[in-house]
């Protein structure tokens, strides 16, 4: 639908046909950028994959030291009952030997109870540490096997590629047993 | 020969590729210089539009497969959360499900023109033939795009169209067989449509490129049926037909928008907001319009076999009319005694349209083959004998003579500022 | 100009042939629903919320039991006005079957905004079952899927007379309706004055609440009605003025062409 017009014919006419084109084809460009916009939309999360977006937990059967692994928009949650060592070990490191400074305190709502989106900062990898038969890194907390990220027992990188701690989700608690996700 | 080719083009990076690639020189010579008798009416824009809806229906197509679901059990489902749940997902589909009928009337209303204006005749020939395969490629794939929905309208239609197969003696009931996958229409049917729904149009876009490429070694008919005889009867393709047919395209549009925001099931059926149930059939099965008066055809006939073969014979006669039509002359506008069985002919397809829309009893029935019998009457028999009989009135010697009214002018005077058109 | 005209015919002539295989199907065997002046038709028509809100309520207490709306979410309703609170409390009242859970267990849960409304009968046959081999349909695309839409369920709901016309014989287990195909249908007639009590105070009439359920149930069928119109408005007058441009753009180029 571009009219874009090169002046042609009579001369005299060229300077308000030059404008009038400018104009018609300004508009046509605005058009079709606004017909672009639903198709482009259209790939976005749709409405009932939204309204899908939460998840609950109870907590009550995860013992002390224990993990499950819960699924959160496709995507892997820990949730950790931390012993009191794991607390303490997260609480006393200090954060300067942390890549990426992050108090414990902020990371968690109650100290025993640590949730957090199971995928490596680095690519994308779903990183051991769940099972106590896994291998739990050098720092007692999980260890990414793709490329060799180790996280500590608040769940915040601490050697290896990734740049970044494990992604906190929103939660609230519902309960003092029960949580939900998102 | 090895080297660059010689391209005019100011613009060093556009001189840089087209010099390797002549794209630019091509679309400069096909596109903007490419020249079109100057008499052409808004009735040649049709062709444009034509093209231009083919390129929406691939788009919304492309989108719609992304969340549609091609099993029986999950088609209908998706489609419904297509519309209440994909973002803007109702307005894809309403663009795509109308879109397709506004392909038919689009492409009726250009075949209907190059009938008027006799654009199949030497040397347009070919032209006119590649034409004719969109169009069944067309029919073939909104046939197809119609079952995926999978409501009463689409299970029953794909039931009773692939069962036309059956009225083939002996190989009939295998073929059938091997149409559905199976022994009714049932998954393995859906999922083969759905493939060949999405190949289709892609064969169209091919055959679409061969259309136009014929086109521009003939170059457009015009209205009068009179050859270009020089540069006085034409002008540039750009800016001139560029701008009409944009302008003639947005008019479409807002048609084409009119239904598609506030009438976008008037085209449909209700019952195909039923799901599927291959238990009940829908008391009042139809095809969708564009397949109408088709479908009048074969309902016209009292024989299986014969119905069959005359709704094929129906579209496949278009491939000889190029030869059927002897009259050496092009336009219905030369052609006083054509133009009445002209219309009439027009009017016999409108008739069979609506006859096939009513059940077939009572009235329906003798119109439907008085319909047809004039449908193949008027290419069969008119045609042929108008050519031998008819007298046509005398034709202009030029494009230009015709339109400015006297002989052919140069060039310089055409340019000059005229009455307003 | 007379080419225009052409064009413009051309098209209209070619809608107008499509269009007459719609009317042309009409049901023979009963009337055509007289015309309803709905809060929701026209071009600029919104779907009237406390009337579709009052509607879910005679769907709720009356249509529910036999008939489903599968396709209607409980967070849809926000649309017809109703506040999270409500829509929470409301989806709260349903049972769902979720799992299976760490033990690989079935387990019930309460409903979510995000659950659909359930169906009264898990599938069409035990549907059937328990209406004398009649299908309650799901009501989802009710108004979609009639000729007539919203105007023929409205006349169906208030069409139920107690005795056949003179001189037809009564069918049994059936129900004479004026306008229901072929007359004798299998639902009961199901809206008696006051068989819902509405909390804003209107009187319940039969025509009030087949008015008002049949606003919720066109809502249901196409919850984007209101989001199509507003765009298709905004769409069409772009395009009028993007065609009044390219128009004068043409005349400017043609203007030193005789043709």
């Amino acid at each position: 639908m571009a009219n874009s017009l090169p002046p042609g014919g009579a001369a005299d006419a060229a300077t308000r046909r030059d404008f009038l084109s400018l104009t018609t084809t300004a508009v046509a460009a605005v058009g079709v950028a606004a017909f672009a916009w639903p198709f482009i939309h259209s790939m976005n999360p749709a409405a009932d994959t939204l309204a899908v977006a939460s998840t609950e937990v109870d907590l009550a059967p995860i013992a002390e030291g224990m993990a499950i692994t819960v699924m959160f928009r496709g995507k892997p949650v820990f949730v950790r009952h931390r012993t009191a060592e794991d607390i303490r070990l997260a609480r006393e490191t200090p954060l300067s030997a942390l890549p990426d400074p992050q108090r414990d305190e902020d990371r968690v709502q109650k100290p025993e109870w640590l949730i957090m989106v199971g995928i490596c900062t680095h690519l994308g990898c779903v990183p051991l540490g769940q099972r106590p038969s896994d291998n739990k890194g050098e720092f007692g907390g999980w260890f990414c096997p793709c490329h060799g990220s180790h996280y500590d027992t608040s769940g915040r990188i601490r050697r290896g590629p990734a740049p970044r701690n494990l992604e906190i989700p929103p939660y609230t608690f519902t309960s003092d047993t029960s949580i939900r996700i998102g | 020969m090895v080297g660059l080719h010689k391209s005019e083009m100011k613009n060093p990076v556009v001189r840089w590729i087209d010099e390797r690639l002549p794209v630019f020189t091509l679309m400069d010579k096909e596109y903007a210089k490419f020249p079109v008798p100057r008499n052409l009416t808004y009735m040649w824009s049709f062709g444009g539009m034509a093209m231009v809806i083919l390129m929406m229906m691939i788009a919304t197509g492309v989108f719609l497969a992304m969340f549609y679901v091609p099993h029986t059990a999950h088609a209908f489902d998706s489609v419904e959360r297509i519309m209440r749940d994909v973002n803007y997902g109702w307005l894809i589909r309403y663009l795509h499900a109308n879109g397709a009928s506004m392909f038919f009337i689009v492409v009726y209303i250009h075949i209907f023109r190059g009938l008027y204006y006799g654009s199949y005749k030497y040397p347009r020939e070919l032209l006119w033939m590649l034409g004719v395969i969109i169009l069944l490629l067309m029919m073939a794939t909104a046939f197809m795009g119609y079952v995926l929905p999978w409501g009463q309208m689409s299970f029953w239609g794909a039931t009773v169209i692939t069962n036309l197969f059956s009225a083939i003696p002996v190989v009939g009931e295998s073929i059938v067989i091997w149409l559905w996958g199976g022994f009714s229409v049932d998954n393995p049917t859906l999922t083969r449509f759905f493939s060949l729904h999405y190949l289709l149009p892609f064969a169209i876009v091919g055959v679409v490129f061969l259309h136009i490429v014929a086109l521009h070694i003939t170059s457009s008919n015009n209205p009068l049926g009179v050859e270009p005889k020089g540069p006085q009867d034409t002008i540039p393709f750009h800016p001139y037909m560029t701008i009409k047919d944009s302008f003639a395209l947005l008019l479409f549009f807002i048609f084409y928008f009119t239904f598609v925001f506030f009438f976008p099931n008037y085209l449909g059926h209700a019952d195909n907001y039923i799901p599927a149930d291959p238990l009940v059939t829908p008391p009042h099965i139809v095809p969708e319009w564009y397949f109408l008066p088709f479908y009048a055809i074969l309902r016209a006939v009292p024989d299986k076999l014969g119905g069959v073969v005359l709704m094929f014979a129906s579209i496949l006669i278009l491939f000889a009319v190029p030869w059927l039509d002897r009259s050496p002359v092009r336009s219905m506008k030369f052609r006083p005694l054509a133009r009445p069985f002209f219309w009439t002919f027009v009017a016999s397809c409108v008739l069979l349209g609506y006859c096939g829309a009513m059940p077939a009893e009572g009235i329906w029935v003798p119109l439907a083959k008085v319909g047809t019998a004039y449908y193949f009457a008027y290419f069969l028999v008119i045609l042929p004998l108008l050519g031998k009989l008819e007298r046509p009135l005398p034709l202009p010697t030029s494009i230009s003579e015709r339109v400015l009214g006297g002989g052919p002018v140069p060039a310089a005077a055409a340019a000059k500022p005229m009455e307003k058109a | 100009m007379r080419a225009l005209r052409c064009l413009l015919g051309a098209l209209a002539g070619a809608a107008f042939a499509a269009g007459l295989a719609s009317p042309a199907l009409a049901a023979k065997d009963a009337p055509t629903p007289p015309s309803q002046n709905w809060s929701f038709g026209g071009v600029f028509g919104t779907f009237d919320r406390a009337s579709a809100q009052r509607g879910l309520l005679v769907y709720k207490q009356v249509c529910a039991s036999c008939h489903g709306l599968k396709r209607v979410a409980y967070r849809n309703l926000a649309a017809i006005g109703l506040s999270d609170d409500e829509i929470r409390a409301l989806a709260a009242e349903i049972v769902v079957v979720d799992g299976p859970n760490d033990d690989g267990e079935m387990y019930e849960r309460p409903g979510r905004p995000s659950d659909r409304f359930r169906s009264p009968f898990p599938n069409e046959k035990a549907a059937r079952a328990a209406n004398n081999g009649a299908y309650p349909v799901d009501l989802s695309l009710i108004t979609k899927a009639r000729m007539g839409g919203a105007d023929y369920l409205y006349a169906l709901l208030t069409g139920y007379r107690d005795e056949p016309p003179p001189g037809v014989q009564p069918m049994e287990g059936m129900h004479w309706n004026e306008y229901f195909p072929g007359h004798w249908i299998a639902m009961a007639r199901p809206l008696y004055d006051d068989v819902v009590e509405y909390p804003d105070g209107t009187k319940a009439t039969t025509e009030q609440m087949a008015w008002d359920v049949t606003t919720f149930l066109a809502w249901a069928s196409q919850p984007y009605l209101e989001q199509q119109r507003q765009i298709g408005v905004r769409a069409i007058l772009f395009l009028l003025v993007l065609a009044g441009l390219t128009y004068a753009v043409k005349r400017r180029v043609w203007a030193d062409v005789k043709h």
